[in-house]
Parts: structure tokens; sequence; C-alpha cells
């Protein structure tokens, strides 16, 4: 699947990455094998992968949208730091960046844990439990005008 | 004080399986809590300190930031807590019956191995390979010499009357979808770098996978390959079964029938220690009391269960493991240098591992019944001994597909058991 969906602004590919202090690597890998399908070129950055990396390949490769993924529990720590640390550079002020997973180390306080996300400077939160996935693939229809990339 | 591992022998000698959580809260009060709670289940029991996801990672001002500010961590940050506080947090609740266990997952642990040696804790696990492709982005050839550096300064310890302890973690890797035959080669060639960096005191892990026949064939072969390589080096070991480390059952009952069944495992094969997994499992940390109850559900399971296989019989995990072990051993005599050699070359390759060192040609599939085999060996000195199946690349859905195989069979066999309920 790729052609028409080669609109902006994910023309300009997907970053897929873990954030700084997980470890876990099969989430990354389904987003990738999902975005993929839905039409988008990957580049998946991997496990563990520090701050001031993530912030420098955004700014290297000025990609269409930022996917995060976190499940250890550390992702809403982990998530607001680096948020912060992308929207403080001008050229990252409007890149569409998204997280996802299982954000904290219990169920409750999940509400209050999407509303720091968002306003720390997230676009979206797909937090477990939500339907997250069908979610995601709306959000990402709806970025590039795509109707088709929901069904 | 004696060690982890005469404790696992004295009770193993008497027919009880011997068990254990993986458990670790932020607090020193919570952890205490823990480690009681653990050490008076109904069950015979050893105690973990599970170390949280920063302090893995060496990021100890995100561990303080977060102790700090009372954001939850995913463990007990052993290098922040200082020793004396960590030493109170263990007073009266470690001692001989009680010996206690720090599990980290960090390819640079030297910090970790200081901070438990400061509380005195000289038992830990992880392995140079096992804590470095699957835990994140630290280059191979410097979790080696990380891993070189932690053993001599575990072994250190001895001189001082303790009796150090290493588990390998090579069992699991990235918990699913690795043929048993290369989680048991890994699980042996850890223990052997182990024992060239002074260590003679260990236990090999295997994690349970998807087929309970392949699982008991990994562990026979691997107790059998231990035998033939460790004992001679006068190296005491000991076999670790880990509950399933992939995707787990959404429900009670399905999370507590895979228990029972590692149980089951753990003891026709022999193996005299056990790691348990908790209800909570697929959704968040567990708590105290989740994960006493799976300690006692494992001990029941266990207390039911028929006794040991003998370890000698020839299988396809044995010689697919052989194979592997004999491959990485003829690279050289420093095992740290033959193993870096190995994965560059993909005489070891962990299917659908990301790791940049890792070189990702193999690649597994579940049979119908469970079974993982290889699709794909690229480079793996395997081609005598197993067939393949051209590999189409998967998709999403596939890919979760295998993932979720052992949790939806459970969560299936215990809503057919209670058909009452619905799934969640
Ligand atoms: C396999 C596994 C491991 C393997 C990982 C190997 C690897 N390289 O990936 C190993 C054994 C190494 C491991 C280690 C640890 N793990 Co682990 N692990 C798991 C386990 C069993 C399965 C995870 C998995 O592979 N899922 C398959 C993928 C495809 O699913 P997923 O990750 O859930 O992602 C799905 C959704 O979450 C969603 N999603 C995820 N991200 C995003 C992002 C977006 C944008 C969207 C839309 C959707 C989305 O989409 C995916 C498909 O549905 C889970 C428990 C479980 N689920 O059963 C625990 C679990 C995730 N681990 C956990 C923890 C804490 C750890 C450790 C810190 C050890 C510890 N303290 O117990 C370390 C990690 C160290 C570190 N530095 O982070 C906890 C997290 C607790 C929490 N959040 O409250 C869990 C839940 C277990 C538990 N109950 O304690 N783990």
């Amino acid at each position: 699947m790729t052609g028409p969906h080669g609109l902006a602004p994910t023309g300009r590919g997907v970053l897929v990455s873990g954030l700084a202090s997980d470890a876990h690597t099969w989430n990354l890998m389904y987003l990738q094998l999902l975005i993929e399908e839905l039409g988008h070129p990957v580049t998946n950055l991997g496990p563990c992968v520090p701050d001031e990396l993530l912030v420098g390949e955004c700014l290297r490769r000025a990609p269409g949208l930022v996917v995060l993924s976190s499940v250890n529990g550390h992702g809403t720590q982990d998530g607001l730091r680096l948020i912060r640390a992308l929207r403080r550079h001008g050229r990252l002020a409007t890149t569409p960046v998204v997280i996802g997973g299982m954000l904290g180390i219990t169920e409750e306080g999940r509400e209050e844990r999407v509303r720091q996300l968002l306003a720390a400077g997230f676009d979206a939160v797909f937090e477990n439990g939500t339907d997250a996935v069908a979610l995601f693939k709306d959000y990402v229809g709806a970025l590039t005008g795509d109707r088709h990339a929901a069904s | 004080m004696s060690g982890f591992a005469d404790f696992v022998a004295q009770q193993a000698a008497a027919g009880r399986l011997v068990v254990q959580p993986r458990m670790g809260f932020a607090t020193p009060e919570e952890m205490r809590a823990g480690l009681i709670a653990t050490k008076s289940a109904a069950a015979t029991t050893v105690g973990t300190v599970t170390v949280d996801s920063y302090t893995r990672v060496g990021d100890l001002a995100a561990a303080r930031t977060a102790l700090r500010r009372g954001a939850g961590l995913n463990g007990y940050p052993l290098a922040t807590h200082d020793a004396a506080t960590t030493r109170r947090m263990l007073d009266g609740v470690r001692d001989d019956t009680f010996p206690v266990q720090v599990r980290h997952g960090s390819a640079a642990p030297q910090h970790i191995f200081a901070a438990s040696l400061r509380a005195g804790l000289d038992a830990t696990e992880g392995g140079p390979v096992s804590y470095c492709l699957p835990y994140g982005r630290v280059p191979l050839e410097v979790s080696v010499r990380n891993w070189a550096a932690a053993c001599r300064l575990l072994a250190r310890t001895r001189d001082l009357g303790a009796r150090p302890h290493l588990e390998t973690f090579g069992g699991c890797m990235l918990g699913q979808l690795c043929p048993p035959g290369q989680l048991v080669a890994i699980s042996v060639l850890e223990a052997l770098f182990f024992r060239q960096h002074g260590l003679d005191d260990v236990s090999v892990s295997y994690a349970q996978q998807a087929n309970a026949d392949q699982d008991r064939e990994a562990v026979l072969a691997l107790r059998r390959l231990c035998t033939e390589l460790l004992t001679p080096l006068g190296i005491e070991w000991h076999v670790v079964v880990y509950a399933y480390m992939g995707v787990y059952p959404t429900t009670d009952e399905g999370a507590h029938g895979l228990l029972a069944r590692a149980a089951e495992l753990a003891v026709t094969t022999g193996a005299p220690r056990l790691i348990v997994k908790t209800v909570a499992e697929s959704r968040r940390i567990p708590t105290v009391r989740e994960n006493v109850a799976a300690l006692e559900h494992a001990a029941a399971a266990a207390r039911s269960a028929a006794g040991p296989h003998d370890a000698t019989a020839d299988s396809q995990t044995y010689a697919e493991a052989r194979a592997l072990i004999d491959a990485v051993l003829g690279l050289g005599p420093d095992l740290g240098d033959a193993l870096v050699t190995a994965f560059r070359r993909g005489l070891l390759d962990i299917p659908f591992c990301l790791h940049p060192d890792n070189a990702g040609r193999s690649r597994s599939y579940l049979d119908a019944d469970g079974r993982l085999r290889w699709a794909e060996l690229g480079s793996l000195p395997l081609r005598h001994l197993v067939g393949t199946r051209a590999a189409r690349p998967v998709t999403s859905t596939e890919l979760l597909g295998a993932l979720a195989f052992v949790r939806h069979r459970y969560d299936r066999e215990a809503l057919e058991a209670s058909p009452t309920r619905r799934l969640t």
C-alpha cells in the first residue's frame, strides 16, 4: 500500500521510537508494520532512545509524524520530559507527535496522565484499554486526508 | 550467612520447589512489606528486589526525581537509596531461611552490582547477551566488557566470605518467539562466561514457551548440557524456570492456568526453582497480594505434579543447542570475543530482535501445536538439523496473533471451563 497517501504531512515519513528508559520492542515492531500497512514509510529508532538522540533525529529527518510508544510504566514521566525538549525547538513546534501504550504503573490515573501529556504538547495520547489502535488508525487517516486508512 | 544456591539445594533435597516473585517497589517501606509477605507465603520462597528502569539504564537523576515527586517507579531504585537504607529494608527479613536476589536488566550493571554488594546482597542475574540485545542499544561489545567487570566484582566477594550467585537470563531473551534450542544455548554460554570471569556458583534459566512437550525437552536438554559442560569445570549449577515471559492471559483463570503449567514444567524436569507471574501481568505492576497469590498457586500446582524425567535423552532441542554452543566455542578461547563474533556472523541470531548487533536474518514461527520452529536460519549453523520453509514478511495482524497465541489459548480454556464468565 503506497501511492495516494504520500501526501503531506506524513509524506515525509513517520518516526517510531521507544522512550529513554523503555526496553520493550515488540510494541515498536508492531507499530512499524501497522503504519507501513497504512502506506507510510517508517524509520524505527528502537528502544531506550535518549531524549537528545530523539530530538536530533526529529530535527534531521523532519518527519511528518512522530509515534512514541512506552509500556514499562514510566511513559508519562519520560514522555513529559521529551515533549518539552522537542517543543523547545521552533522547527518542531507543530510536528504532530503522539504517544501510546501503558503509560503508568497503575490503571488508575489514566485521565490525569492523558491531560498532562496533552497539556505538555502531545497532539494525541492512545493509552491501552481505550481501543487505542483503532483510534490511532483514524488519527493517521485524518492527518493524511486518507479516508480509507481507518478501515 | 549461607548462600542463595545452598538454600535452593537444601529445599530441592527435601523435594520442595522454590518459588520466587518478580517484585520491586519504589520505597523501602513497600519493598520491605513485599519481602515479608513473600517470606510468610504458604510456599517455599526466596525474595526478589527488582530494580526500576531508570536504574537499569543508568539514569540515576531520573530515579531521584521520580522518588522525590512520588511519581511511580516500576521497581526499587537500588542505586539511589543509600546502602544503609537498603540494609534496614532487609534487616531481619533476609536470613539463612530467606535469601534475596537482585533482578535488574542492565547492559552496564556495575553500579547495580556495587550497590547490591554495599547492601550485602550477593545474588543477582543477567548476562552479557541476554541483558543487552533485548534491553536497548548498548553495543554488544560494550556489554561484554561491562559484564566481565561486573562478574569479577561479584567474584571478589568470595574473599570476604560471601557466596556470590549469578543466574543467566539467556533462557528468556525477548520473552517469546525464539526457538528453545537457541535459548538453551545462550543460557549455557552465559554460564560459561560467568565462569571465565571467576564465578562458579550459577543458575541457568529457561522461560516457558507455548508447547509443554517442547518445554520439557528444552529443560532436559539444558540439564544435560550443564552436566556435560559445567559440571566438569567444577561449576555448581541449578536450573530456574520462568513462568511465561510473553504476552500474558488477561483472565485470572487463564493466568493461573499458565502459571500452573510452569510449575509442572519445573517439577517434571527436575528444576528446583520457579519464578512466577501474577494475574496482573497483562496490565500493570502487580500488588504484593497478587504476588503472594501467585506464589501459593504455583506451590500448590507443584505439589500435585509428578517427579522428574531423566535428562540424558537425545532431542531436537538438544541437537540444536549443542550445535550452536559448539559453533561459538569453536571461535576461540575468550567467550566474550566469541559471543561478539558469533552475533556478527549470524551464528547466533535472535528472531525479531531490533538490536543493531543482531544479524536479524533468522525467523521463527509457531506451528499449530504451539511448537516454536525455524522459518529462516540466516547463518545459524543448523542446516543439517532443521528444515525451513520460505518465510514471507509478516503483517501487523499476524505478528500480534503469534505474540498472543498463549494468551488466547489460556483465556479460551478459562472461558470454556466457566462458561458464565465473559472475556473482557
Ligand atoms: C515481553 C515483555 C518483556 C520483555 C521485552 C522484550 C522486548 N525487547 O520487547 C522483557 C522480559 C525483556 C521485559 C522487560 C521488562 N518489563 Co516487560 N513485559 C513484557 C510483556 C510480558 C509483553 C509485552 C509485549 O511484548 N507485548 C506485545 C506488544 C505487541 O503489545 P504491547 O507492548 O502491549 O503494545 C500494544 C499496545 O500497548 C498498543 N501500543 C503500545 N504502544 C503504543 C503506541 C501507540 C501510539 C498506539 C496507538 C498503541 C500502542 O499497541 C500494541 C498492540 O496492541 C508485558 C506484559 C503483557 N503484556 O503481558 C510486560 C510488561 C510490559 N513489562 C513490564 C515491566 C515493568 C518490565 C521491566 C521494567 C521489568 C519489571 N520491572 O518487571 C523490564 C523493562 C526494562 C526497561 N528498561 O524498560 C510491565 C509494565 C508495567 C506497567 N506499565 O505498569 C508489564 C506490563 C508486566 C507487568 N505487569 O509488570 N518485558
